[in-house]
């Protein structure tokens, strides 16, 4: 009821501005002025804070590389409070909950967070496929956004049939796109493709599998074989996957691993004698934690990066200034800057980002989750705001819709160089003359199997 | 001195063969039904519907199934959350398919579907026993793990698979109250159907096998009819838990979720909560699914911070060592810890 009502004067809200008719204006306030006015006495009632939920795995078989990520996302709260005293004055509180990978617990982290702070939770990162998953489902009924950075479901893009969910920075669909566009280059145009052998090595869960489909339908088009060999959680035991690599002889093998499956498949392929520079991981396959354990093996390991590189920007000296200097670091010194830790840093720059954005048109106080998508379907991060913000080549731009909730998404390819990842100068796009109609269609039917009314998307935004 | 049966006769066969003899243990129950079904959707938060209740009625439900295969006819099985998976998938597909179909009718009939499978795979219960055939239920959590990831059809060609929002009879259930009250009924009539079966002909066939499979037979007890129908009664009731575990408390899931931990999880709640005791069933899966997460909580709601890191450590270790505490202190189980205390309040305030 109340949700539904709140819907109500979203939409009104955003007509509104649209219009700037003074007439439409009181009606609107007329219909919703009583629930604003409660709303905002409430409000007014409660801290100046903004609640961050913060879903992070410090244990199990992929903490290697949900520390990070958490240590990045944590630590960018951290310095917006201390730095900037918050974002327009409203502070950031967050609350960290484990979720050790598994999606049941995942739920019940989102459940624990998702009403803490004065006006509930901001946004969730799941950092994890099956979690974001799980949450999408839940989201049509909460209305708290999912930003999922580089992960969660492809078709999740058309913000009509998601409304809650933003893949920003790029898709599985995107990134298998890439690695097909650069072997494609590598052998001298994508037509030359006909004929060679593809091995997919994936994690055996919904992220493993999200690239498939894509994958299949490069495949049909350029007749080149795919191979698709599973890998079960968590990993550790790839014999018999590499077995078959060392049967069948793949001309390219993509990686689609997290946690320690990526680097046993690098030791696997250096045990097979697999050349290390026919490998191609995706984003989350080619982080530090993934190649150092391998060793020298790791040398010409290539993978795709995109949003944010290793390496340390003028938001890492505030970071060391405002927070680790202080004594606040979450994780190590020295470990600040890393690939994971970076991308951590992001995931938590464009939620805040959000934030602000939304404040400008609902004002500077703690923000719904319905108000935070407002933000999110708002976002416009150019290149002078990334500078601004410290991100200078560590970000790329985003601008997103009603209708894209991602924006477009750009990658380069890194190689492991023994010591450290060398980001290959030229950039790739994704085709979305191959990706718009998949996504269409999926979504399309998660729509029909959900019995999901579309928004229109026309209407809310233009 | 409050809990006995002085002066309760029983004077005639109904009396004498009703579920709950006792006019305290009645008493008990109904305040304990009015609790459940009034009491708390009074007074609990949406989390605790969500997190904690919901999941534990769901998991108590699997775990009746399993109790009544290990715990009554002594056929153990560390395969049960494929039959889980059967009645999940099942309910998608059926739902998915056939949209008109009511829930309550598609939750029978992916009931009926996992019961059909357990029987298959209950076979081979008819030659092998004890520890080998446990081994031997492990192919059946393998075959179901391969079938549901790699045969597309039942996915509907997709990673991870969705269903509509449940609709009985225009109810929608998709508040969290609404799901608790669902799921709440389902397993009061569910609980109430085993504890009937229990203590009738083929609840005393189970036991009479499990005691002594070969005494059994020669007083007349078929063990195939027994031992197969206790694999299909159990399959029924854990089909049925995974269908709602799917629907109600997932949402969204893909055949990770009903792994080997999920059955190991299955079958350590009938342990510590007691086997053969339909009361273990709720005692163990409260164990397992509501301590870890409470555990989890303790640091904070006692105001000490710890990290994030440090917090599910200690969660695991004291998780762990209560496990071996329970088992030292009482290996039947928490049941048979509760029926000490009613011995014992019976005697009460003069034992012996």
């Amino acid at each position: 009821m109340d949700a539904g009502s709140n819907f109500v004067h979203f939409r009104r809200r955003v007509t509104m501005k649209l219009t700037s008719n003074s007439a439409m204006l009181s009606a609107a306030l007329a219909v919703s002025g009583a629930a604003a006015l409660l709303g905002a006495a409430q409000v007014q009632a409660q801290a100046k804070e903004q609640f961050f939920p913060v879903l992070s795995y410090r244990t199990g078989a992929y903490a290697p590389n949900g520390i990070p990520f958490a240590n990045g996302y944590v630590d960018y709260l951290k310095l917006i409070d201390a730095r900037d005293g918050g974002i327009n004055g409203v502070k950031i509180t967050f609350e960290e909950c484990e979720t050790g990978y598994a999606t049941d617990r995942g739920v019940e982290c989102y459940e624990r967070l998702k009403g803490k702070g004065p006006t509930g939770a901001t946004a969730f990162h799941p950092l994890s496929t099956g979690i974001t998953f799980a949450l999408t489902d839940k989201s049509f009924t909460d209305h708290i956004p999912i930003i999922t950075t580089g992960y969660g479901r492809a078709d999740s893009v058309d913000g009509a049939v998601f409304g809650w969910n933003f893949p920003l920075g790029g898709t599985y669909w995107d990134a298998a796109d890439m690695l097909v566009q650069e072997v494609g280059k590598k052998e001298g145009g994508l037509d030359k493709l006909k004929g060679k052998k593809i091995a997919l090595v994936y994690h055996d869960s919904p992220y493993g599998k999200e690239p498939i489909a894509l994958l299949e339908e490069r495949a049909k088009m350029h007749g080149f074989q795919l191979l698709l060999l599973p890998v079960t959680h968590p990993g550790v035991e790839q014999k018999a996957t590499w077995l078959q690599i060392r049967q069948q002889r793949p001309d390219y093998v993509f990686l689609w691993g997290w946690g320690v499956m990526n680097s046993t498949a690098i030791k696997e392929a250096v045990a097979t004698g697999y050349p290390r520079e026919k490998m191609y991981g995706v984003w989350w396959s080619g982080a530090e934690p993934d190649v150092v354990p391998a060793g020298d093996g790791a040398k010409g390991y290539n993978a795709l990066v995109f949003l944010a590189p290793a390496g340390m920007g003028q938001v890492h000296k505030d970071i060391i200034k405002y927070v680790y200097d202080k004594g606040q670091g979450t994780g190590k010194k020295e470990e600040v800057g890393e690939v994971l830790y970076n991308r951590g840093l992001a995931a938590a720059m464009v939620t805040v980002e959000a934030v602000r954005k939304a404040q400008v048109n609902y004002g500077k106080k703690p923000l719904t989750g319905m108000q935070v998508r407002w933000g999110l379907e708002n976002l416009s991060i150019d290149q002078a705001m990334i500078k601004k913000l410290g991100f200078e080549g560590f970000m790329t731009p985003v601008s997103t819709s009603c209708v894209n909730h991602a924006g477009e998404a750009q990658a380069q390819i890194e190689t492991w160089d023994g010591k450290k990842w060398q980001v290959h100068p030229g950039v790739l796009h994704a085709d979305n003359a191959i990706i718009k109609p998949m996504i269409r269609a999926s979504a399309e039917k998660y729509a029909t199997e959900k019995k999901i009314t579309k928004r229109d998307c026309g209407k809310e935004s233009g | 001195m409050f809990y006995r049966e002085n002066g309760q006769f029983k004077s005639s066969y109904a009396s004498d063969l009703q579920m709950l003899p006792i006019l305290q243990d009645r008493l008990f129950m109904a305040g304990l039904l009015v609790v459940a079904f009034v009491a708390v959707p009074l007074f609990v938060s949406d989390y605790l519907f969500l997190a904690i209740l919901i999941p534990f009625l769901i998991l108590a439900l699997a775990a009746i199934g399993l109790n009544l295969l290990v715990g009554y006819c002594g056929q153990i099985s560390i395969g049960h959350a494929a039959f889980m998976a059967v009645g999940a998938y099942s309910a998608y597909n059926l739902a998915l398919r056939i949209p008109q179909l009511n829930f309550l009718v598609v939750l029978v009939l992916s009931g009926l579907i996992a019961s059909a499978v357990g029987l298959v795979f209950g076979l081979p219960s008819l030659r092998i026993k004890g520890l080998y055939l446990a081994v031997a239920t492990l192919a059946a959590q393998f075959f179901m793990d391969w079938l549901f990831a790699r045969v597309k059809w039942f996915t509907n060609y997709a990673p991870s698979v969705s269903p509509a929002p449940i609709e009985i009879f225009g109810w929608k259930v998709d508040s969290p109250l609404d799901k608790y009250l669902f799921v709440l009924c389902v397993l009061t009539v569910f609980t109430l159907l085993a504890r009937n079966l229990v203590r009738g002909h083929i609840g005393r066939e189970w036991m009479a096998i499990r005691d002594m499979d070969v005494a059994a037979e020669v007083i007349g007890i078929r063990p195939v009819y027994a031992k197969l129908t206790a694999f299909a009664v159990s399959s029924f009731y854990v089909g049925v838990a995974g269908a709602l575990w799917g629907f109600v408390q997932l949402g969204a899931w893909e055949p990770l979720a009903f792994d080997l931990n999920l059955s190991l999880s299955l079958l350590f709640m009938i342990i510590i909560g007691g086997m053969g005791s339909l009361l273990g069933s709720y005692f163990g899966a409260a164990f397992i699914v509501t301590l870890p997460i409470l555990l989890n909580q303790v640091p904070a709601a006692l105001g000490v911070p710890i990290p994030t890191a440090m917090n599910a450590h200690l969660e695991s270790m004291i998780f762990g060592a209560l496990i071996i505490f329970f088992l030292i202190v009482e290996p039947q189980g928490l049941a048979r810890l509760w029926a000490i205390g009613k011995e014992k309040l019976r005697l009460w305030p003069f034992p012996h």
